[in-house]
């Protein structure tokens, strides 16, 4: 077993490539493509603290680069990112459930084409449009993350529930089972790997654009960036990107933990 | 074939031998109809029927005749347009359909199992559904498992995946019947499974329906299904028309018209085979042996008896393999070797069965098994000799 095993860590990129599908590997090999992100994420963490320990680094620098500020700006990233995804998550799965039910199932072209909108708009575009609309700051900030992220849940939700056999539904239904229960019992415990891997990605993107979120005073990680920008810091620039990377792959790697761990069993 | 006239089918009146134990109720259709917008023509057309409690009715007929619209119309699956249906005398009609359907059981192709469900959880559901409690439900998802021939020691916590087709069509009548209904509809439920395991499937069936004596009602697009099972068929052509509601003894013999007698074929005279049961011809009685016999000693016991071939049983009396006696005498034991592909039928099954069952393992005879083990043995000759009769009564 430990020699079948060893192999297979050092092939780890395609590993993790495969893993990327959308509704996740096979269980087997699950696990061991779990153990190589979180492992290179903290090496790059890692790599960065010490960096940061050790650079010299000028006034500026110092302003954004502090601790505390470096802390700061990692929080107001992750806050930005959490709300819009509960957010995400409160809209998109009942929306999709909805939207394969009975009757409403007849809105759901108009439902995807305006979700579809909001994704296929430039999102800089989005988050300056609406800071108009709306003012600049937070709020404006998590709606338009909102907007841009909301597809990957509402699509792979209806797509999960789509995908369960409707003869399973029947006889969830010729047993007895109300709608609501078959739904609970039986379609959206089938669904899940599927609606799963569409938060994983929402939770993705949104870890990305929240860097936007600085151009209409959203805070977070994106101020590092477009401030090194500005001023030519490349320090600050990179730090900037190296640890919205780190965060963004942290955060693809809890959601694949979730999907490993809620995957129905027997399926 | 007078005798199993009155052997398996009931009298026109629909009196029940009196040795038959019947726990389902009857069912009674006024005028059902079914209309989908935008057909011209009624899916269901004004359907009236009776099935008596406690017998297995089938309905036959081409595809998209409307005989599984007509079956989830009883239990509302599917809403009648117009139409009556009465459980007993209980007008079900305007019944709460979820509460209705706890009280029907309901089979599909495969199960119909859910997946990500264990055995146990998937026969448990109608009765927590019922609000049973743990001990009662776990109880009786034992009960059942053993009444569908599965071990709930081995079965009961595994998932669908890991069972064959037609275990997991045996876990879905489990389910069906957990909580005891009197009624039970069959959907085509052994379309997805070979020829061999159908059978035994269909053998199972007409042994738990001997024991329980529900009213069922089992929709099926193969003739020779509905000939062995049915104690009655009702033949539909478009429109749910009911061309004709009869025995199958009096369906092959007398088809009420055309139509009829094109979808039973033109194989009826042998499709009398379906109709003779193992158990209704003459059986040898074969040299048994148990495993870990001296093999000595039966081989000196079959050669007095003049056999040829000896049936090894296993403790439980089951029959394992089927060795010559040559085989046996070249070792000191009788062997506890499995034959997986020894041909087994049980007592009720047809003619058919057994002839199809000798063809699939090559050999020409069965190991035929009752309630207490081996029965006795059938060779192809005894089908042979069945086929040449009934020529002979077609003929003449």
């Amino acid at each position: 077993m430990t020699a079948g095993r060893a192999p297979g860590t050092t092939v780890s990129p395609a590993a993790v490539a495969t893993e990327t599908a959308e509704t996740g590997g096979p269980a087997g090999s699950g696990w061991r493509g779990l153990l190589v992100q979180p492992a290179l994420v903290l090496a790059g963490l890692l790599a960065f603290v010490v960096w940061r320990s050790t650079a010299a680094l000028s006034d500026t620098e110092q302003r954004q680069l502090g601790w505390s500020a470096l802390g700061r700006s990692v929080v107001d990233h992750l806050q930005l990112t959490l709300v819009a995804a509960a957010l995400v998550l409160a809209i998109g799965i009942p929306v999709g459930v909805l939207l394969t039910r009975g009757p409403f199932r007849r809105a759901t072209p108009i439902v995807l084409g305006i979700a579809n909108t909001g994704q296929a708009a430039p999102a800089i575009g989005l988050f300056v449009l609406l800071a108009t609309w709306l003012g600049f700051g937070f709020r404006s900030a998590v709606v338009a993350l909102v907007a841009y992220t909301v597809l990957p849940v509402l699509r792979n939700t209806m797509v999960g529930l789509q995908g369960v056999d409707p003869r399973l539904v029947e006889a969830g239904r010729g047993m007895g089972m109300s709608a609501v229960a078959v739904l609970r019992k039986v379609e959206l415990p089938l669904a899940v790997p599927v609606i799963l891997a569409g938060v994983r990605t929402a939770l993705v993107l949104l870890v990305g654009t929240a860097t936007l979120a600085t151009f209409i005073s959203g805070g977070g990680l994106g101020l590092l960036i477009t401030t090194g920008i500005n001023l030519s810091l490349n320090s600050l620039l990179i730090s900037g990107a190296v640890l919205v990377a780190l965060l963004a792959l942290a955060i693809d790697w809890a959601g694949r933990v979730v999907e490993h761990v809620a995957r129905p069993k027997g399926l | 074939m007078s005798e199993h006239t009155t052997e398996r089918t009931p009298p026109a009146a629909g009196h029940d031998p009196a040795e038959r134990r019947v726990s389902g109720v009857s069912i009674r259709l006024e005028g059902v109809t079914k209309r989908y917008s935008g057909q011209a023509e009624p899916a269901v057309d004004a359907v009236d029927l009776h099935i008596p409690a406690g017998q297995m009715v089938m309905f036959v007929g081409p595809s998209g005749c409307g005989k599984t619209t007509l079956l989830k119309m009883l239990n509302r699956l599917v809403e009648p347009t117009s139409g009556k249906i009465f459980l007993g005398d209980e007008d079900v009609t305007g019944q709460d359909a979820d509460q209705l359907r706890r009280r029907i059981g309901y089979v599909i192709q495969a199960g119909g199992l859910f997946p990500h469900m264990t055995v146990a959880t998937n026969v448990g559901l109608v009765p927590g559904m019922l609000k049973w409690d743990r001990k009662r439900i776990a109880a009786r998802v034992d009960e059942l498992l053993e009444l569908v021939g599965l071990d709930p020691e081995v079965y009961r916590n595994r998932y669908p995946r890991e069972l064959s087709g037609g275990q997991q069509q045996r876990v879905g009548v489990a389910r069906a019947l957990a909580a005891d209904p009197p009624v039970l509809l069959m959907d085509e439920p052994f379309g997805a499974v070979d020829p061999i395991t159908r059978q035994r499937l269909q053998d199972e069936l007409l042994r738990i329906q001997e024991e329980l004596g529900k009213t069922i009602v089992f929709v099926t697009h193969d003739f020779d299904e509905a000939v062995k099972l049915g104690d009655r068929i009702v033949v539909f052509d478009v429109g749910a028309r009911v061309v004709q509601y009869d025995t199958p003894e009096a369906i092959l013999a007398d088809p009420a018209e055309e139509y009829v007698a094109d979808f039973v074929g033109a194989g009826a005279t042998l499709k009398q085979l379906t109709l003779t049961r193992v158990g209704d011809v003459e059986l040898r009685t074969p040299q048994v042996a148990r495993v870990g016999e001296d093999a000595a000693d039966v081989v000196r016991r079959a050669t007095a008896a003049g056999e040829q071939y000896v049936v090894v049983t296993d403790r439980r009396g089951r029959p394992v393999s089927w060795p010559s006696v040559a085989e046996l005498s070249r070792t000191a034991t009788v062997p506890a070797t499995v034959d997986e592909r020894l041909p087994v039928v049980g007592l009720r099954s047809t003619l058919n069965d057994a002839l199809d069952t000798m063809l699939a393992a090559s050999q020409g005879g069965v190991v035929v098994t009752g309630r207490d083990g081996v029965a006795g043995v059938m060779v192809v000759e005894t089908v042979m000799s069945a086929i040449q009769r009934t020529r002979d009564e077609a003929h003449g």
